[in-house]
């Protein structure tokens, strides 16, 4: 996915999303601002720290924000040329599922307790295809297999709680993708399971896609896992994508010093996965948010001009954007030291 | 599932067995018998005549099998304040009203309590949220009895819609069944509505909606039969709350049932009705409980396998 693209084949834009969620005591800017494109088959990493706003911005693109609380404010979500921000709730279900999907977080909890997998899968089949109960079985049977489910037919009257953690996240996966959506957003368990079962997920993925053209969007804390994914990467900080790029250019010239930590902090292999985040400092409330550059408190380039206005996006390359000062011509501060890629990660 | 079920309804046997064995003690250390069936100037003679006519004459542990093996035969003794009765012959006539008005009560509370519970839930934090609220505490802090006679002051005395009191048709059971039921439909409602809210709240029912499944059935499908979970071992509690209930509010309505009856065995001091009317609330608190689980295991297939 280099080369020449043409704009026809962009799947989604976002333009300049904000999606706040306004609890008594503030108001939570989750999501304050943000733009990118996805192109068809291609798969985009959404990287950054715990609660900078990735699973907002997912839960946006769905427009299933937590309601009465939040809200998208602004922007414009365009799926499939149309902006779905203009559509109504009944023609969003049209959206949900078969134009674009989502795997959660927590594939653990995703399916509901009560009712057998091959309920819930026929259900979400059921949606896309109307049909006799006989070829709806089959192609829930289908749907498992293409998920590497070994025995599917056995394996539709299990409740999930019969499951393991593996399984019950291929059956997420097969829910998710029942429709054949051409975008689905991969948000990364937390706490992950097995690291191989978690591998074999990953590569699932990639190879659902590339038998469907599938867009997938991949939201992680993991660089290493963004490395082995993904085509391009935004890089989240605090409700804003601070840099964003290819994947070859990110890593071999990350322009933003928050960038540049992360990367630096991705573990090598001889070290413990405990130790993901040595940047200093905490990330700002965002319900408190600087007027300046978010990133000032912990930035090592930090200068006066920071503080005062939100830094410009600067280009430093086809499709690579960075929003830091230090990149602008007149910068008096310390100039941002040539990077050097940590060794062991990134191929 | 059979099994639990088996394993349910034994367990069931034994608690009952034990609750009789219970009656027994408290009837015999909450006063000697003897004082209610003799007058305080009875003779020798006469105290030896009715000892052996109760069987009190006999060792304890004696009274104790031989009142083991009538209950064993479903006898439960003599009525002393009716005459010619027996205890089991007084709860037969009078437990088809009592289940009538309790089932009716529950029927109410259950029909109330579950919609409105998942209205005020989805309608969170508007007019309607709080109408609910104001309804629910209502509920919970009135007594009984001060629902069923503001009931009857309206609907019986002013709008003249139904009868006071007594037995007859359906009509005369409304006021004391929507009354006993009321207290329910308060607690049942805020159950529902809290364990809806949670529900609502979930990775599963987030997928639910990523499917692009319509939102009523996101709701009642989705959400309400993991919603009902709490509720439902709630309803093990309303059994006794209907049980004690329907001694006040029978009492106050004049219906015929066994709270009226063990209400009058009191009255006139009939320990053997008090201990079988007691018996029998007890074996039925047990047996709801055990259908409330069979129900709850019915309703989430987590707990049939454990
Ligand atoms: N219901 C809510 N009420 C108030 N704030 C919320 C709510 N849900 C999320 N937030 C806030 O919104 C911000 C963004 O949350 P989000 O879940 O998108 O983070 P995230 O990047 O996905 O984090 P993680 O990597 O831990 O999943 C967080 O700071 C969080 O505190
Ligand atoms: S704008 Fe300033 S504070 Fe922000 S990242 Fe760039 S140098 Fe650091
Ligand atoms: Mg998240």
């Amino acid at each position: 996915m280099t080369a020449v693209q043409t704009a026809t084949d962009t799947i989604l834009e976002v333009n300049d999303l904000k999606t706040y969620i306004f609890t008594r005591a503030a108001t939570v800017k989750a999501v304050d601002g943000i733009s990118f494109n996805l192109r068809k088959g291609e798969t985009l990493g959404i990287v950054g720290e715990s609660g900078c706003g990735k699973t907002m911005t997912a839960l946006s693109l769905l427009r299933l924000v937590p309601k009465p609380a939040g809200r998208i404010v602004e922007g414009e979500i365009v799926l499939n040329g149309e902006d779905i921000l203009q559509k109504s709730e009944d023609e969003m279900r049209d959206v949900r599922g078969r134009q674009i999907s989502m795997i959660l977080q927590d594939p653990q909890t995703s399916l509901n307790p009560v009712f057998t997998i091959g309920n819930q899968l026929r259900e979400a089949l059921g949606i896309a295809h109307r049909e006799n109960k006989s070829s709806m079985l089959s192609r829930a049977v289908d749907a498992l297999r293409k998920v590497n489910v070994a025995a599917p037919e056995r394996r539709l009257d299990d409740y999930p709680h019969q499951m393991s953690g593996g399984m019950k996240q291929r059956v997420v996966g097969a829910i998710a993708m029942s429709c054949e959506p051409g975008v689905i957003i991969a948000d990364e368990p937390t706490t992950a399971l097995d690291v191989t079962i978690q591998l074999q997920y990953l590569r699932l993925l990639k190879e659902i896609q590339a038998e469907t053209g599938l867009a997938i969007i991949f939201i992680t804390h993991d660089f290493g896992v963004v490395a082995r994914m993904c085509d391009r990467v935004a890089v989240m900080y605090a409700g804003r994508i601070i840099e964003q790029g290819d994947v070859r250019d990110i890593f071999s010239r990350p322009a933003h010093p928050y960038t540049q930590a992360l990367i630096n902090s991705v573990p090598k292999l001889e070290q413990s996965v405990d130790r993901l985040y040595s940047i200093d400092g905490q990330p700002p409330l965002l319900s408190n948010l600087p007027e300046g550059c978010r990133f000032a408190p912990r930035c090592p380039y930090v200068s006066d001009q920071c503080y005062e206005a939100y830094p410009q996006s600067y280009t430093l390359n086809e499709g690579h954007y960075a929003d830091c000062w230090a990149l602008d011509a007149d910068w008096q501060g310390t100039p941002i030291e040539e990077f050097v890629p940590p060794t062991g990660t990134a191929g | 599932m059979q099994a639990y079920i088996l394993r349910r309804v034994a367990q069931g046997i034994l608690a009952i067995f034990v609750i009789s064995t219970i009656t027994f003690a408290l009837a015999r250390v909450s006063g000697d018998p003897l004082n209610v069936l003799l007058p305080e100037e009875a003779s020798e003679e006469q105290i030896e005549l009715i000892k052996a006519e109760w069987g009190l004459d006999k060792p304890l542990h004696m009274q104790y099998f031989q009142y083991l093996g009538k209950l064993f035969r479903g006898d439960l003794g003599e009525a002393m304040a009716w005459p010619n009765s027996t205890a089991t012959e007084l709860i037969i006539e009078r437990l088809p009203n009592t289940i009538k008005l309790s089932a009716l009560a529950l029927v109410v509370s259950g029909v109330i309590a579950f919609p409105v519970g998942v209205l005020v839930a989805i309608k969170k934090d508007t007019p309607f949220d709080y109408g609910g609220k104001l309804f629910a505490i209502l509920g919970q802090s009135a007594p009984t009895f001060a629902v069923g006679l503001i009931l009857m002051w309206i609907f019986a005395v002013q709008l003249n819609f139904f009868p006071t009191s007594g037995s007859g048709g359906v009509e005369y059971m409304i006021l004391p069944a929507v009354a006993l039921g009321y207290y329910n439909v308060a607690a049942l409602m805020r159950l529902t509505r809290s364990s809806m809210l949670e529900v609502l709240d979930t990775e599963y029912v987030k997928l639910a909606r990523i499917k692009g499944v319509a939102e009523w059935k996101v709701i009642w499908k989705h959400c309400f039969r993991n919603a009902l979970i709490v509720p439902l071992t709630y309803f093990g509690l309303i059994g006794a709350v209907l049980i004690t209930g329907s001694v006040v509010i029978e009492t106050v309505f004049a219906w015929p049932g066994l709270g009226a009856l063990v209400i009058d065995a009191i009255l006139f001091r009939d320990y053997v009705v008090v201990q079988a009317v007691v018996l029998l609330f007890a074996a039925a608190f047990v047996i709801i409980n055990i259908m409330v689980d069979v129900l709850y295991a019915y309703i989430d297939p987590r707990i049939r396998y454990t």
